[in-house]
């Protein structure tokens, strides 16, 4: 009987005797603020929520329980295929073509020298404008008769399409405006080039690689981490892309391509909840969302092993 | 020594972080102006008390019961400092009536969200200013109350309002709503470009489907593939049901329990109005070209005004819009017809609502009654014309959905003698109101609607057909209804 729970006292013990050592009582101590945060702000309402998707919650003086009729729901919401697909098409265009160029403008940047605090800080403008300012100042650049992206396009004999009423057009649009607020990645990428030693470099050119075949073996690998972090963040970001759509093609009550096209989860998600007040439905369109990213992230881990390099390997 | 002292002042820090950041954004924080608002309620009695004729003002809608109110008033969705000068006018007019009232106005228009979690969470505001079209939703949901005792205690008299507004705020058969404003739609038709095209008035016209047809073809222009001109917006997908009630259906039944998307009717009103667009190209070219065509929509460089636009149906507001900012453009104003030639129009608009758990529900009767009375708004819409005179513009009316300020406004404070298009164009208006219909109070009207453009939708940018996709959008929208939205 006692075999069977002799393992557990020697973990126990050992936190016991952590514990009792100062330094890791003042460190939980000092952690106690966030811990509290998380517990109450993060932790909580999630756990919240996962119990009221199995409600019908909506805003009504009563609700409930329904067991799993909402996630039976999702099964039979065509709008929740549609916002899929529409997500992960945005999600398959966006992340390898934001990390791409990231990467040659972080490139560039380490070209400039002394301009490279100017051009981080250019490149770094956009993210910190408001979504919403960009939402409508991309309206207008895209739109398809008066557009500044048409009227360039035209410059080179291009006939472009309509960005923002063609629903063949909208996700690339979207694409296209995700393109430029790049920043947190330009300068993630930027520091991690830096931090490749040059002697790795001086050495393949005495060997005589050619500038591919040094980015190639010896910059991508030593940027792996980055790469691999930024692959892992922009991937959940563009699964969870909301605010610069909604004010695109939702903030209007008369909008009419968009509507369909531009429908990602998270926009389906928060007409379910703040809209329609379908709050048990939402929680349980929001466990889903969730389910889907860890597994993505799972597998994306999973992955890394054959393609990142860290240096204590 | 020193070292733990020091440790205990980071220990305490290290707690006061953590119970600051467990309180931070979640601890209301206490009303101290509720204790404030109490007391002057107090003192509001007492002034009411000394006979103060102001402190038990009547609501004034129709002479009726006299309605007594004092302290605070919470108001959701209506801004009571810088609305612009009907609504500002107002505000003083229910103020010196009911001068013991404290009011407390959020800024901004109603946010859903905000207004239904205030409901939820027990502390709601006590009147709320909202779109007359969710009343059905708001009220299913059991966010708000019926008015009935309101209408009866101020002596409001419903029967003052036009009948679509009467139907749009009425629930279950239950007053929840005392309704202002009252959009309708006009033909607005710009003759400059009707002239260059060779087209007359007259072949502007909803019952007259192929003349209709023939002037839109004549009317757009294209350079190319591009759009320069629009010919007649038929204005999908929000204008639906007006296309529907034209070729003479409801989009929704009479008691908001069945659905009529199916019905044939309204297929063939999808279908022409679609063609109407399609005449111009893809349905992306005309709404692109709508979007830059129409990017000054409210200022000087609007469509009709730019003559980019042959014709188009629109709520009265945009005369306002074309007095104001381009009073020379030359254009006819008429109301759309049904198939059988009858004046129609589809009207819209705003009202006051009493949220569920008001606590001072006398107050927010009083601030509805007197703020939708004939008395106010007639002293409002004066203020507004003197104003306009010292400006040297015209004063195009408001359309307040009470028949008898609108009578008193149309007929003695707007004159338009000087500019004669304008006045035919509000006399049109003025004479349509009363033929406008509404979509009717439902619960799950939103779901309802989401249905209905998802399919105008598909058939425009999709090509759906229109009676497939109407087919599909009525089993979902009877499903809404069915449900009541929940």
């Amino acid at each position: 009987m006692t075999a069977a729970t002799a393992p557990a006292p020697g973990r126990l013990t050992r936190l016991s005797q952590d514990l009792r050592r100062s330094e890791t009582r003042w460190a939980f101590l000092f952690l106690l603020p966030w811990i509290v945060g998380f517990v109450i702000f993060t932790a909580g309402p999630m756990i919240a929520s996962l119990v009221l998707s199995f409600t019908n919650l909506s805003l009504r003086k009563n609700f409930d329980f329904i067991g799993t009729a909402n996630y039976e729901r999702l099964i039979n919401d065509q709008r929740v295929g549609l916002a899929l697909g529409n997500t992960a098409y945005f999600t398959i265009l966006h992340v390898p073509l934001s990390m791409a160029f990231a990467l040659l403008l972080a490139l560039m940047l380490l070209r400039v020298g002394r301009s490279a605090g100017f051009f981080r800080t250019v490149f770094y403008l956009p993210t910190i404008t408001p979504a919403v300012a960009v939402g409508a100042l991309w309206l207008l650049l895209l739109n398809g008769q008066a557009g500044l992206i048409n009227q360039a396009l035209g410059l080179f004999g291009i006939n472009g399409p309509n960005w923002t009423t063609d629903p063949t057009w909208i996700k690339p649009g979207l694409v296209l405006m995700s393109l430029w607020a790049l920043g947190s990645t330009v300068v993630i990428y930027f520091a991690a080039l830096r931090n490749v030693p040059l002697e790795l470099y001086e050495a393949a050119r005495v060997d005589g690689a050619s500038s591919w075949q040094q980015f190639r073996n010896i910059t991508l690998p030593m940027i792996s981490g980055a790469l691999f972090f930024t692959l892992i963040v922009n991937t959940i970001a563009s699964l969870q892309v909301f605010d610069q759509v909604y004010t695109m093609y939702f903030g209007q009550p008369n909008a009419t391509a968009g509507d369909r096209a531009a429908l990602f989860y998270v926009v389906h998600l928060f007409n379910e909840a703040f809209v329609s007040f379908r709050m048990g439905y939402a929680s349980a369109l929001a466990w889903l969302l969730f389910i889907i990213i860890m597994v993505i992230t799972f597998i994306q881990i999973r992955l890394s092993k054959r393609w990142v390099y860290y240096e204590n390997d | 020594m020193a070292m733990p002292r020091a440790k205990g002042v980071a220990a305490l820090l290290a707690f006061v972080l953590a119970v600051t950041a467990c309180s931070s954004g979640s601890t209301p924080s206490p009303s101290s102006g509720s204790s404030g608002a109490a007391a002057s309620g107090a003192g509001a009695s007492g002034a009411g008390g000394s006979g103060s004729p102001a402190a038990s003002g009547s609501g004034g809608a129709s002479g009726g019961t006299a309605i007594s109110a004092s302290g605070e008033l919470n108001v959701m969705g209506f801004d009571c400092t810088k609305g612009d000068d009907i609504a500002l006018n107002r505000i003083k007019e229910f103020k010196s009536k009911f001068p013991d009232v404290t009011l407390k106005c959020t800024e901004g228009g109603l946010n859903d969200q905000q207004f239904l979690t205030a409901v939820r969470s027990g502390s709601p505001p006590d009147l709320i200013y909202m779109d007359r079209g969710k009343i059905g939703t708001f009220a299913s949901q059991g966010a708000i109350q019926p008015m009935d005792d309101c209408v009866s205690k101020a002596g409001i008299d419903m029967s003052n309002f036009r009948d679509a507004a009467v139907k749009q705020v009425t629930f279950d058969s239950k007053v929840y709503g005392i309704p202002e404003f009252f959009n309708v739609v006009v033909l607005v038709i710009n003759n400059k470009v009707l002239k260059e095209a060779g087209v007359s008035p007259d072949d502007v016209d909803t019952s007259k489907w192929d003349a209709l047809k023939a002037a839109n073809l004549k009317l757009l222009k294209k350079s190319g593939n591009k759009i320069t001109r629009l010919g007649f917006d038929p204005k999908l997908p929000e204008f639906l049901p007006l296309w529907a009630k034209i070729n003479g259906v409801d989009l929704i039944s009479a008691d908001g329990k069945t659905s009529n998307l199916d019905d044939p009717k309204v297929a063939e009103a999808l279908t022409f109005a679609r063609d109407l667009i399609q005449a111009h190209g893809k349905a992306a070219d005309f709404f692109a070209a709508r979007d830059s065509l129409s990017a000054d929509f409210f200022g000087a460089g609007n469509p009709i005004a730019k003559d980019v636009l042959g014709a188009f149906p629109i709520e009265q507001f945009f005369l306002n819009v074309m007095a104001d900012t381009s009073p020379n453009v030359d254009i006819t104003v008429k109301a759309p017809k049904t198939k059988d030639g009858q004046d129609i129009s589809y009207a819209t608009g705003l009202t006051w609502a009493v949220p569920e758990g008001a606590k001072n529900k006398d107050a927010a009767c009083a601030m509805a009654a007197t703020m939708t009375s004939k008395d106010t708004w007639v002293a409002a819409s004066k203020a507004r014309a003197d104003k306009r005179k010292a400006d040297k513009k015209p004063y195009t009316g408001t359309f307040t959905g009470n028949k008898a300020a609108d009578a008193e406004i149309f007929g003695t404070l707007v004159d338009l003698s000087a500019m004669p298009q304008f006045d035919a164009a509000v006399k049109a208006t003025v004479a349509v109101s009363d033929k406008a219909f509404a979509m009717p109070a439902v619960a799950g009207g939103a779901d309802f609607e989401k249905a209905w453009r998802d399919a105008v939708n598909k058939v425009l940018n999709e090509g759906a057909d229109p009676a497939q996709a109407l087919k599909d959008a009525d089993a979902t929208a009877q499903q809404a209804l069915d449900a009541g939205g929940g």
